[in-house]
């Protein structure tokens, strides 16, 4: 007998997922500019969705304040670039770890809120923070601040390869944090995870220290949600309290991807976003009726396939993209060690 | 022989509910002590409160030389005491050998090929196997609750506490699971085994006690316990909505 993890869908998969990241990286070569912040804007979206479903999916923590983080990490990129003089390239990477630190007080204090509580404290942390960056004269307060001519051209001279810059950027970002997620599920930590996801009170009788498992976690996606944070003002060069901190954006959209996409998996957020998208880009031109299908088709997913469309598929083909379970092989009947 | 596991004067009530009153009892290595009592007893709540998913208003919870009641239950756990659930609580969307699993690398800190090793064996010991890659939500009752004890040896404990696994078996079903229980007795494990089917109790432990409303009100040698009076008057109730 042997445990294997590896099927041939998760094999093809891997191959066509390869493919899809090679033509994405020559995207700048046969893409224009406006399909190539579309992409670049799904990938963050992935991004965002991905880490989101990290936290509700399987750590069982619902927030509804992922904004703070992605508010956090735009302002911390924007004042490491213009008030501390640091390379784009460099504030990214400081942003996220600068993120994650702050997350640490903050979880040791809503850590201590439970189901509805804790989303509603979440949300208040992130009005916090919202708060602060609006008294913050040196970012611009309420109104904000643009990132000067002189910052964006040090990523490079010409417009078309500072679009490439951002596009290769969101695109890294993205395969950074689906593979982190990849790889900390695949992990004992994410087998832990996924106990915990399924089942706290047995979680907690097998030795899985519950709260320092949850903890990882926000911690490790409040580092990343601000690295995207970065990137997203980063492609927009403008920031503002409102729209950093905007809850309808970066957390509202976020939950709407992962709900109908599938929680509790890797892939429902993927899919989750291009429907989204989908939607955005079919819809965009009828304006508030776009918000309301968007909530006519959250309420139905809801209702009738609450495991999203991916959870639908996987019941359906017992399909899986990425390789996470692991599956006992030769089983004969007459298995006898 | 040593004591691995001593309850001093546990007491927990939910408001004017007692479902703990001043319990003390204790368990040597090796030994295997049978629990009884009528449903609403408070034999669950005992074994919650010893693998520390609820926290008591008095007494101390000794394990291994050591007080730990103040310890939640993951460390107990990792510390050698692991038990299976009345009611199951599968890993749902988990296959059943990676329910297993958690129980190997989580609880008994195992890893790698040891931890798959540890799995398929006992898997293998109860019956579980060829069910391996299995989602445990769609396993029957019966399945549901032999994952419980595999699960539970899977942590590798010191002392094993079983809720109720033998409800719903059949005859057979039943010599099996009390020989397999014997078979985990002899590498050691101490068992303390709340059981309403008590043919197949007898069969395995050393001593029992009875607890109702909370309170240990009898304790000894299996066969003269069965037929104290209060015993009786106790069971006769047990039988009648069994």
């Amino acid at each position: 007998m042997q445990v294997t993890r590896s099927s041939p869908a998760s094999r093809a998969a891997a191959v066509i997922g390869l493919l899809i990241v090679i033509g994405l990286v020559a995207a700048p070569w046969w893409a224009g500019r406006a399909d190539l912040r579309l992409m670049g804007e799904i990938f963050l979206y992935v991004s965002l969705a991905t880490l989101w479903n990290l936290l509700a999916g399987y750590a069982g923590l619902v927030s509804v304040g992922q904004q703070a983080y992605v508010g956090f990490g735009g302002y911390a990129f924007f004042a490491l670039t213009m008030l501390a003089g640091i390379p784009i390239l460099l504030a990214l990477p400081l942003a996220a770890v600068a993120g994650a630190l702050v997350a640490i007080p903050v979880a040791t204090l809503i850590f201590r809120l439970r189901g509805a509580y804790f989303a509603i404290g979440t949300w208040v942390v992130a009005e916090v923070f919202r708060l602060i960056a609006a008294q913050t004269p040196a970012l611009g307060g309420g109104s904000g601040a643009s990132l000067s001519a002189d910052i964006v051209k040090t990523l490079a001279d010409s417009r078309d390869l500072r679009e490439a810059i951002a596009f290769w950027l969101a695109l890294g970002v993205m395969i950074l944090t689906v593979g982190a997620a990849f790889l900390i599920l695949r992990s004992r930590r994410g087998l832990a995870l996924t106990a915990i996801r399924d089942n706290e009170l047995a979680a907690r009788s097998l030795g899985i220290d519950i709260w320092r498992t949850k903890f990882f976690v926000y911690v490790v996606t409040a580092g990343m949600t601000s690295l995207v944070g970065g990137l997203i003002f980063l492609q927009k060069l403008r920031i503002s309290p409102d729209a950093a901190f905007s809850a309808n954006d970066w957390t509202a959209f976020v939950i709407f991807i992962v709900v109908i996409g599938g929680i509790g998996t890797l892939e429902g957020p993927i899919l989750g976003t291009l429907i989204f998208f989908a939607l955005r880009e079919t819809m965009a031109e009828l304006g508030t009726i776009y918000l309301i299908a968007l909530g006519v088709v959250a309420i139905a997913v809801m209702l009738k396939a609450p495991t999203g469309l991916w959870g639908l598929i996987r019941a359906r083909t017992g399909a899986e993209l990425f390789p996470l379970s692991r599956r006992v092989t030769g089983l004969a009947p007459m298995s006898r060690k | 022989m040593a004591e691995v596991l001593r309850l001093e004067g546990v007491s927990k009530s939910y408001g004017a509910v007692i479902v703990a009153d001043a319990q003390s009892w204790s368990l040597e290595a090796g030994e295997a002590l049978g629990v009884i009592g009528p449903n609403g007893a408070g034999k669950t709540s005992m074994f919650n409160l010893v693998t520390g998913t609820v926290v008591p208003n008095a007494g101390r919870i000794w394990f291994d030389g050591q007080d730990v009641t103040g310890w939640p239950a993951a460390r107990r756990c990792r510390a050698g005491i692991a038990r299976s659930f009345q009611v199951p609580q599968p890993f749902g969307g988990m296959t059943v050998f990676e329910n297993a699993l958690v129980a190997a690398t989580q609880g008994a800190g195992e890893n790698g090929a040891q931890a798959e090793a540890t799995c398929l064996d006992v898997l293998e010991r109860t019956g579980l196997l060829p069910k391996a890659n299995v989602l445990a939500k769609g396993l029957t009752l019966l399945e549901r609750k032999r994952l419980e004890l595999a699960r539970a040896l899977c942590a590798r404990p010191k002392v094993l506490l079983l809720d109720e696994i033998a409800g719903g078996l059949t005859e057979a079903e039943c010599h099996a699971l009390v020989a397999s229980i014997q078979d985990v007795r002899k590498t050691g494990v101490s068992i303390v085994w709340i059981e309403h089917v008590v043919h197949a109790l007898l069969a395995v432990v050393d001593r029992l006690i009875v607890i109702d409303f909370g309170r240990k009100i009898a304790e000894g040698e299996p066969h003269a316990i069965m037929e104290s009076r209060e015993v009786k008057e106790i069971y006769l109730g047990i039988e009648a909505d069994a």
